[in-house]
């Protein structure tokens, strides 16, 4: 491992009331708990924090916020430097179900007006949570709602901050974080704009890049008529598919969750092929692809050549020269050719031009 | 016997050719009306079959199906459509247990099921078909006005499901009054005791209500006269795998091909270093055979876990894509050669140990946990042997090759 890589440290708030959900979701996310599980939970005293090493380069400081008036008091006069210091992310959880909404979004304010005032650059994410307590046709309804009356309320951040409705019972959370992380990564475009060139070059219906101890999707890249898939919650979806899987083999296996990664996944079926491999460090890429044998093997052999690439871009601070070529036409392939067959083959993508541009 | 697997390397590059049009029109058989949820799934080559088809034929098969337990099948002549009947005291479960097996209700939903009032009756559309009837707990099917032979004729097993939370003295009672009542009639149902909710006791409880239980209902039917009843008792609950695996046994003393498919899949074992094969019921998860090794709960609780992970993708991906230049379409599935679906998982950290799935026909797949010897560089042979394994399992079953 390069220890000496700089990493970056962005620092997450995780804000609500007392039992609103912050640990349960915090846990099931980051902590490879069971959506049922959460019931163990006990109460969060003051603050508890976290650390979690995200896509390599990203610290995930996530603080997580005991809601009992008592210490969100405490978070607003002795420790509100300490707290609301250079934050990167607020995330605050509503529950849906809470008799006092009003009284909710006047502490909302509060805080927003210590954040405004300690980090003013901070992004700000509200979760309507436990959502699935509401009846099915009402939810869209009451979300806009509680949107517009949280909104009025956000006073400086009126114009930026985000609305999700979530439920650890099915994979809006998972949609939810995965629009926060997104938003965390520092070169999320570069990482895309090689995924993008990837995807050419293997001829993938769609590209999944997936982090391997949460299974939240970083980022994805789909072409042609994969964009009219009907499954348009496809990603939170297979990232939940993914996390269940792990559950499932880390308890027959005696393997801990965090560790029960598989080197590879395949389906093959007459209508697509589709696999996941690891990609760097702490990421899997899924990738969807048409059904044929060659095109798989070409594709894994591809994705294996562009690994170092992909690591590159996890340590990516200080700019370096690209590594030469790092893809092969798969067309021009038959079969699974050996590596040095396939290096200095075919067109070279510009990866190695552009690769000088990865900056800090 | 001649086994038809090949063991040496050499040949393993005579990888499985198949029709490679057997999937592509998927005949008959439209999808209920009611199941358009199911459109994009149903078009798969992962087939998932509807389970309320109500009239549902067999097709001829040549061999006159006989029954492993040596017992001649209780049933009519010619009608191959075995019958479970769920039965037991009211609130037992018995609805609960219909439903999360046969409709995949999630298990914290059956709370809400409602008191069953009269029989129901759903019919299995599967490798094979079979019936399963739910009973009202209430109903006194000795009485007079009751057409007794009309509902026990034709069934296959008879599965009494006990309270295990509940007293379950006057339970033990009915069900002792039952199989005395058919054992003259129809001395060759299977009796299948389900032990239901043991997941809310402790384990030293559960054992011993379980052996409670047993010993009850034997030593009453040897008091009554009638020893070595054909009884069986399975531990089960809604809320793990158990219940799954309970319809799985009862669901094998049904098939008489039984034996065959054991005998293929030990023989596949063997000659590919699989530690454990199932083969599925793909929608059910029910398992209709496995190799005669020892069975754990665990493995079979990873190879039903793994199916769901299969078919979820499966549906995510396998949508009805517009013909993409049509031709090139086609030119790549003749290529590929092999247009069933499989499928493989290899763990990070569980050494060469791989999970291997294959579908072997529109309704089963065959589910592989390879051993520790048999690295995935062999994949080329264990797919040309799983391929010699779905043909003989073509002649055994004539059913889901159409």
């Amino acid at each position: 491992m390069n220890t000496g890589k700089r990493q970056k440290q962005r620092k997450v708030l995780l804000m609500g009331k007392s039992g609103a959900g912050k640990s349960s979701m915090r846990s099931i996310v980051f902590s490879n708990y069971v959506a049922k599980d959460v019931r163990r939970l006990g109460a969060t005293i003051d603050v508890e924090h976290s650390n979690i090493k995200f896509m390599g380069n990203l610290m995930l400081n996530l603080w997580d916020c005991g809601g009992q008036d008592g210490f969100v008091e405490n978070y607003l006069t002795h420790q509100r430097n300490h707290v609301f210091g250079s934050v990167a992310v607020l995330i605050f959880v509503f529950d849906i179900e809470s008799r006092e909404f009003q009284a909710d979004v006047v502490s909302y304010s509060n805080i927003i007006r210590a954040l405004e005032e300690c980090s003013p650059q901070a992004k700000v994410f509200c979760l309507i949570h436990k959502m699935d307590l509401v009846q099915a046709r009402l939810r869209a309804q009451l979300f806009e709602e509680r949107v517009d009356y949280i909104r009025s309320a956000s006073e400086g951040f009126k114009h930026t901050v985000d609305f999700f409705p979530t439920s650890i019972w099915d994979q809006s959370l998972y949609k939810a974080w995965t629009q926060i992380i997104y938003f965390l990564i520092p070169n999320a475009a570069t990482i895309e704009n090689l995924l993008q060139q990837l995807a050419e070059v293997i001829d993938a219906r769609e590209l999944i890049l997936y982090e391997r101890t949460t299974c939240l999707m970083v980022t994805h890249v789909t072409r042609g008529l994969e964009a009219q898939n009907p499954f348009t919650d496809r990603f939170e979806r297979i990232s939940s598919i993914l996390k269940t899987h792990k559950q499932s083999m880390a308890k027959h296996t005696g393997i801990p969750a965090g560790n029960a990664n598989f080197a590879e996944m395949q389906i093959k079926t007459g209508r697509f092929m589709f696999f996941i491999t690891r990609l760097t460090e702490n990421t899997n890429l899924a990738a969807s692809i048409p059904p044929s044998e060659q095109v798989f093997n070409a594709a894994r052999v591809n994705i294996l050549l562009a690994r170092p690439k992909f690591a590159e871009l996890d340590i990516a601070n200080k700019p370096r020269p690209g590594i030469q070529q790092a893809f092969a036409h798969s067309v021009e392939s038959e079969g699974l050719p050996n590596e040095t067959d396939f290096k200095g083959k075919g067109k070279e993508p510009s990866i190695g031009a552009e690769g000088s541009t990865f900056g800090a | 016997m001649d086994s038809p697997y090949v063991h040496s390397e050499a040949r393993s590059a005579a990888s499985s050719q198949h029709s490679p049009s057997r999937h592509d029109s998927e005949p008959g058989e439209d999808p209920q009306p009611g199941s358009s949820r199911l459109k994009p799934a149903a078009k798969l080559t992962l087939m998932r079959y509807f389970q309320d088809l109500q009239d549902a034929d067999i097709p001829p098969s040549p061999v006159l199906p006989r029954f492993h337990t040596g017992r001649l099948p209780n049933s009519k002549a010619g009608d191959g459509k075995p019958r479970l009947l769920l039965m037991g005291q009211r609130r037992s479960g018995k609805s609960s247990i219909s439903s999360v097996v046969f409709h995949k209700l999630p298990p914290s939903e059956t709370l809400y099921l409602e008191t069953t009032t009269r029989i129901k009756k759903e019919s299995m559309h599967s490798f094979m078909d079979f019936q399963v009837w739910d009973f009202p707990g209430h109903l006194d099917y000795f009485d007079p006005a009751f057409d007794v032979d009309n509902i026990f004729d034709e069934i296959g097993a008879l599965i009494w499901v006990i309270d295990a939370q509940d007293e379950y003295l006057d339970a033990i009672m009915r069900l002792n009054t039952t199989i005395l009542n058919l054992q003259h009639s129809y001395p060759n149902i299977n009796v299948e005791v389900f032990v239901h909710k043991v997941d809310g006791l402790s384990e030293d409880y559960k054992s011993d209500t379980f052996r409670d239980i047993i010993q009850r209902v034997q030593d009453e039917l040897s008091d009554a006269g009638y020893e070595n009843a054909p009884v069986s008792f399975y531990q089960t609950s809604i809320y793990d795998h158990s219940i799954f695996e309970a319809f799985s046994k009862v669901i094998q003393k049904l098939i008489p091909q039984l034996p065959t498919l054991e005998s293929l899949l030990d023989s596949l074992c063997v000659n590919c270093r699989i530690e454990k094969a199932y083969l599925f019921d793909v929608l059910s998860k029910i398992y209709i055979a496995t190799d005669t090794a020892p069975t754990d709960i665990g493995s079979y609780e990873i190879c039903s876990d793994y199916i769901d992970v299969v078919v979820d993708v499966s549906e995510i991906y396998g949508w009805d894509r517009p013909a993409e230049n049509g031709q090139l379409e086609d030119a790549d599935i003749n290529e590929t050669g092999n247009n069933d679906a499989e499928s493989l998982i290899t763990m990070e950290r569980k050494g060469n140990n791989y999970l291997y799935l294959r579908e072997i026909n529109k309704y089963l797949a065959l589910i592989c946990l390879m051993g520790n010897d048999s690295p995935a560089e062999k994949k080329a042979l264990i797919d040309y042997n799983v391929g010699v394994f779905q043909e003989a399992l073509a002649q055994v079953f004539p059913r889901g090759e159409k």
